[in-house]
């Protein structure tokens, strides 16, 4: 990757005319240059975007610390994975990271080639010519290869994401102006509670900002969780990005996604659809723990939602 | 006058047509294509600043986490939606369609004038008064408490009905209105204008394809606004007058709101990138001395991305909950839309390839946004695909990809023009080091706005919000940065005007050499009032 960043750079260098030309030439050598450079740092950030996710993820399950969905600074790629569809969706988009890299790598590269070669001092007398038959069906063609490339699996992805299997447990989500609303079923208990966020000065320990509510959704890891999401006003948005899902909430339909995480920890999101003034301040916060922890929990929120709902 | 008149095909003596009226006449009750080009650029400029400053805020705010400047994130939204929708209907349309357009569609092709002068007038003051009662609608109550309308551009019920009582959306509604029928009537115009007014021997198929890309984008506003008007109305009549379109308690659909917004919206794009493809295939060609490559192919690029661009409007949509085959659909039929997009750049590059390319200050804004549009559009690649685009639905990644198009692709290209034409348009050069430090601290600082962003939406940051978890911090405190250089490259623009007007350096009729084929530089610089009192003849030969 080194030696295929800094070719076109230093070979462009060396066409540059070495003799001190007017102020006015040796100006526009170094704003060339200086495009070379701008370009390729902006392609190399991009490549590296998918390098840096990777390798973010890569220490978090080396030192085997509990995974937290939540970003961390300077993050520059998707939050960990801790569901296989929010792991297929990570896997397409490094794909799509390699492919789309290519393609600003070669138009970059065209465009380089283009400005060394065919800049009015190396190529003085234009050529005249319009058409090329194999170039343009080639630039049609290919395309068309790639996009069929993505394709496979992008529905792939799709047909995870949207067929619904067989669910554990249900949970019904309310979005309201602006907190979330849980409803568990009878066979889970039977209780309905609010989750609101954390304000700034009831914050404790490791409760991260903007993320952290009163009262975490608990469910049990490895288990089929069927979401139906709604809203009672106006329209929100329901994301958890470690678990690869976001779905909108809107007044008068019942959407449905679904998730399994196979990682116990804490799982942020944030309303993810402009929904008025606290439109940042209604986080979502799902605990995954174990079954036996599950349990426990679904007792002591049934007494303890029950008795606050009477 | 005299002399300009001799630049002229066909010459042609001065008439009593070329007395026009003089003083505020000539710009208050102007007819004329140009002049009125003139003052769309002008009210562009000066709704840009208002659009900017409004963007200028929401670094401010986003610089730091928690509240910095706005007293809560009703303003913050009310900014937001402002920003938006000036951005989108008060500058770059503005400049693209009815500056650069009207002034250099009648003169590409040929005709003395467009099609209604006075429509073209009216044209343009209906979108003052839209401006107006945009602007107003920002000091009326919206929100309960608080002024303005915030519910973002796309405007979704039941947050644009019930979510906001005052009369605030109201305003904005009309001021919509008054834009899109000002666009509609502009179409009409165009499309008669190019359809009959081109010269003697100007066939469509060697028609320049700046009027060609004029053509297209017309016809995406004649077919995609007045479902705008339809779908914005019918949120009026929801407000105000008990109808439930869009009201599920009523049996309405709030989705169905959006689908009909997005059949506008999407191609809405289109007609803001398709102008400035025509500006820089001109460019390109002028400036690497060649013809263009594949003239046919990139004139019916641009038709079959404004055709399939009415087709593919739900994938702003794939979270509210469409079907298995439904998003089937839209993923496949988006990324048909790379095709074209990938001949229109590769394209331009075969255009400069065998080329004797000179590094004007057009020519390297021509460049940028040849690149820029690129890693633009790939990230539109990345978003077609419904699985992926459910993690990034919504957050900075989509405000990145859309500033990339946008901030750095249509805009480059409005300066690209603005630099190519000034000395046509004004008859005054900008001294070129003006243009390309322009470009430089443009393109660096608006790098450095909205590349982190990309970073920012990975990892989970969502649009719309005032306030963000501390992790988000730092690829925020970035792009404010950027933002503040990217104001500060505008002075250079400014500056620039400034010097043109101050040294009155005379442009010659074509300073741009034997690249620049298109009749507009046949003409003097600046034209004069009334070209083409006899029209020029294209030769039916060759190319």
């Amino acid at each position: 990757m080194e030696k295929a960043v800094y070719g076109p750079v230093a070979s462009y260098v060396r066409l540059l005319p070495l003799r001190a030309g007017a102020a006015a030439r040796g100006a526009l050598r170094v704003l060339s240059s200086w495009f070379c450079r701008a370009i390729w740092l902006c392609i190399s950030v991009l490549l590296l975007t998918g390098a840096g996710a990777r390798a973010q993820q890569a220490s978090q399950q080396v030192t085997g610390q509990p995974v937290t969905g939540q970003p961390v600074p300077w993050q520059i790629g998707l939050q960990p994975p801790v569901t296989d569809v929010a792991r297929s969706a990570q896997d397409f988009h490094n794909l799509l990271l390699w492919i789309t890299g290519g393609v600003v790598v070669l138009v970059t590269v065209l465009l380089i080639v283009v400005i060394v070669r065919f800049n009015e001092r190396a190529n003085p007398s234009p050529a005249r010519f319009t058409h090329n038959t194999w170039l343009e069906v080639t630039w049609t063609v290919v395309p068309i290869l790639v996009l069929a490339v993505i394709a496979v699996p992008s529905f792939r992805l799709l047909r995870a994401q949207l067929i619904i299997p067989p669910s554990d447990i249900t949970v019904k989500v309310t979005g309201h102006q602006w907190y979330w609303n849980y409803e568990y079923p009878a066979e889970q208990g039977g209780f309905t509670f609010d989750s609101v966020y954390v304000p700034d000065d009831d914050l404790t320990g490791e409760q991260p900002r903007l993320l952290a509510v009163d009262n975490e959704v608990v469910l049990p890891v490895d288990s089929t969780v069927r979401l139906q999401v709604t809203a009672a006003d106006v329209i929100h948005g329901f994301a958890v990005p470690s678990f690869g899902i976001k779905i909108d909430a809107i007044p008068g339909r019942l959407n449905e996604t679904w998730f399994r995480a196979d990682r116990e920890g804490i799982y942020y999101g944030q309303c993810s659809l402009i929904c008025g003034q606290n439109h940042a301040y209604m986080p979502i916060a799902i605990r995954i723990v174990s079954a036996e922890q599950y349990a426990a929990w679904r007792e002591e929120a049934k007494a303890r939602f029950t008795a606050a709902g009477d | 006058m005299a002399s300009a008149m001799k630049a002229q095909p066909g010459g042609g003596d001065a008439s009593p047509r070329d007395s026009y009226p003089k003083g505020w006449r000539r710009w208050l009750l102007s007819t004329n294509h140009k002049d009125i080009g003139t003052l769309y650029l002008l009210f562009s400029l000066c709704a840009g600043l208002v659009g900017g400053g409004l963007s200028l805020l929401m670094r401010i705010e986003l610089q730091y986490p928690d509240l910095q400047i706005f007293a809560n994130g009703q303003i913050f939204n009310v900014v937001v939606t402002a920003h938006g929708l000036i951005m989108l209907f008060f500058v770059v349309m503005p400049a693209l369609i009815g500056g650069f357009g009207n002034w250099f569609v009648p003169i590409m092709i040929g005709a003395p004038e467009m099609a209604f002068p006075r429509l073209n007038s009216i044209s343009f003051w209906l979108l003052v008064v839209a401006f107006w009662l945009l602007i107003i609608s920002l000091f009326v109550p919206g929100a309960p408490g608080s002024l303005g309308f915030g519910g973002g551009w796309a405007a979704y019920p039941p947050l644009s009905v019930a979510g906001h009582p005052g009369p605030a959306f109201d305003f904005a509604i009309f001021a919509l209105h008054l834009a899109g029928a000002s666009s509609i009537i502009g179409a009409i115009n165009f499309i008669t204008t190019i359809l009959n007014m081109r010269a003697p021997g100007m066939t469509l198929h060697k028609m320049p394809l700046f009027a060609w890309s004029m053509l297209v984008t017309a016809f995406l506003l004649l077919i995609s606004l007045p479902v705008l008007a339809g779908a914005i109305t019918m949120l009026l009549t929801d407000r105000n007058f008990g109808t439930a379109f869009f009201d599920p308690s009523g049996g309405g659909d709030p989705v169905l709101y959006q689908h009909l917004f997005w059949f506008f919206g999407h191609p809405e794009v289109y007609i803001m990138i398709l102008p400035a493809f025509g500006i820089i295939s001109h460019i390109v060609s002028t400036f690497a001395r060649k013809p263009i490559f594949g003239y046919l192919g990139m004139a019916y690029a641009m038709v079959a991305i404004g055709a399939v661009g009415f087709v593919v409007w739900a994938h702003h949509m794939y979270t509210v909950g469409l079907s298995l085959d439904t998003q089937r659909y839209f993923v496949f039929a988006t990324m048909v839309i790379a095709v074209p997009t990938g001949i229109k750049v590769f394209s331009w590059i075969a255009t400069m390839w065998g080329g004797s390319i000179r590094f004007t200050a057009p020519m390297i804004w021509a460049l940028g946004f040849i690149f820029l549009f690129v890693v633009g559009g790939v990230t539109g690649v990345v978003l077609a695909n419904a699985g992926i685009d459910r993690e990034l639905h919504n957050t900075y990644y989509v405000v990145a990809h859309f500033h990339y198009v946008l901030s750095l692709g249509a805009v480059f290209a409005i300066f690209a023009a603005w630099y190519y034409w000034f000395p046509k348009m004004f008859g005054y050069m900008v001294p070129e080091w003006i243009g390309k430090l322009h470009f430089w601290l443009a393109f660096v600082s608006a790098n450095v706005l909205f590349f982190p962003m990309h970073f920012l939406g990975l990892a989970g940051m969502p649009r719309h919000y005032v306030d963000y978890p501390d992790a988000y911090w730092g690829w925020h405190f970035v792009a404010s940065l950027g933002s503040y250089a990217f104001a500060c490259s505008l002075l250079v623009f400014f500056y620039g005007i400034w010097v043109a007007y101050a040294r009155k350096a005379r442009a010659p009729d074509n300073p741009w050499g034997e690249g620049a084929t298109t009749l507009e530089w046949t003409l003097s610089s600046p034209p004069p009032y009334h070209q083409f009192q006899k029209l020029p003849r294209i030769p039916a030969a060759g190319s």
